[in-house]
């Protein structure tokens, strides 16, 4: 990835709270699903998306693009959690789930995904027709 | 240890919404007692309680080991660091919810441990630091003579 656009600056970090999945339907089981923090972003070939999962290890996500929607799911291990009594708390955890209905046709057959450090990167290329084309003026 | 121990329950789905009963029932607990200073309440901590050990529980997505900086002393833990994020040259963004920028972040703890048996780990975008209680603060069981 070209770093030219670094976004480091000094500002100070603020916490973001943890959002809720809220769907239409009421899930049948009572624990609560977070929606990762997401950045995308388009290059003349292909979309990104990224996701912050903390967490989630790579092997426990699941990814998958039907009917032009992106949905993109990550669940915690909660083995790690097993013999801690909690203390002092200032977040909760649960699984992640989100999805996007994309606006480009995607090469489905194409899609890159990459996990590092709690963030999915997904690379979505765009089909050649949905590419933008230059139009010469005669 | 209470009411508030996870226990391992059969039921995938009942451990996970008894976990996060349990981390409910303790957010924003007075054990830490208005100890936490520093500046800026980022990033975000839970602490545990693992045997006579303590045990906290850092989210940190996406930060570069060498951007991180962990310091200790008696029964303060420092956290500073920096998250930066880029973007490719020409892109175009349609959404940009993920955060970026300094933080400095200062734990005191109302338990003493020993600074030298701090462990660190960072995986997954976690960072977990083993702070394991000093032999003086540790409970000793007295003889009745």
């Amino acid at each position: 990835m070209a770093s030219t656009q670094e976004m480091a600056s000094t500002q100070e970090l603020q916490v973001q709270k943890k959002r809720e999945v809220e769907s239409k339907e009421e899930s049948t089981i009572p624990a609560r699903v977070f929606v990762p923090a997401t950045d995308i972003y388009e290059t003349e070939n292909d979309l990104t998306v990224i996701l912050e999962m903390p967490g989630v290890e790579k092997n426990n996500v699941d990814i998958r693009v039907e009917d032009g929607v992106l949905s993109v799911a990550g669940q915690l291990d909660l083995t790690k959690y097993r013999g801690l009594h909690p203390l002092y708390t200032e977040y909760n955890i649960g699984h992640y789930a989100r999805s996007f209905r994309l606006s480009s046709k995607i090469d489905q057959s194409k899609i890159a995904a990459e996990m590092k450090d709690g963030v999915l990167s997904l690379k979505l290329p765009k089909l050649e027709q949905a590419k933008p084309r230059t139009i010469k003026v005669q | 240890m209470g009411a508030n121990m996870i226990a391992a329950f059969a039921d995938p789905f009942d451990v996970l919404f008894n976990l996060q009963r349990a981390l409910d029932g303790r957010l924003m607990s007075d054990w830490l007692d208005d100890q936490t200073t520093g500046q800026g309440p980022f990033p975000p901590t839970n602490v545990f309680q693992q045997g006579d050990d303590i045990l906290a529980i850092i989210e940190l997505p996406g930060i570069e080991k060498n951007n991180l900086q962990i310091q200790a002393k008696e029964n303060t833990i420092r956290i500073a660091g920096k998250k930066t994020i880029t973007y490719p040259d020409g892109a175009s963004v349609h959404r940009r919810e993920r955060t970026f920028g300094e933080f400095n972040r200062t734990l005191s703890l109302p338990v003493q441990f020993d600074p030298d048996q701090i462990k660190a780990e960072y995986r997954d975008g976690i960072l977990a630091l083993h702070l394991p209680r000093a032999q003086q603060d540790k409970a000793r069981t007295i003889k009745i003579s």
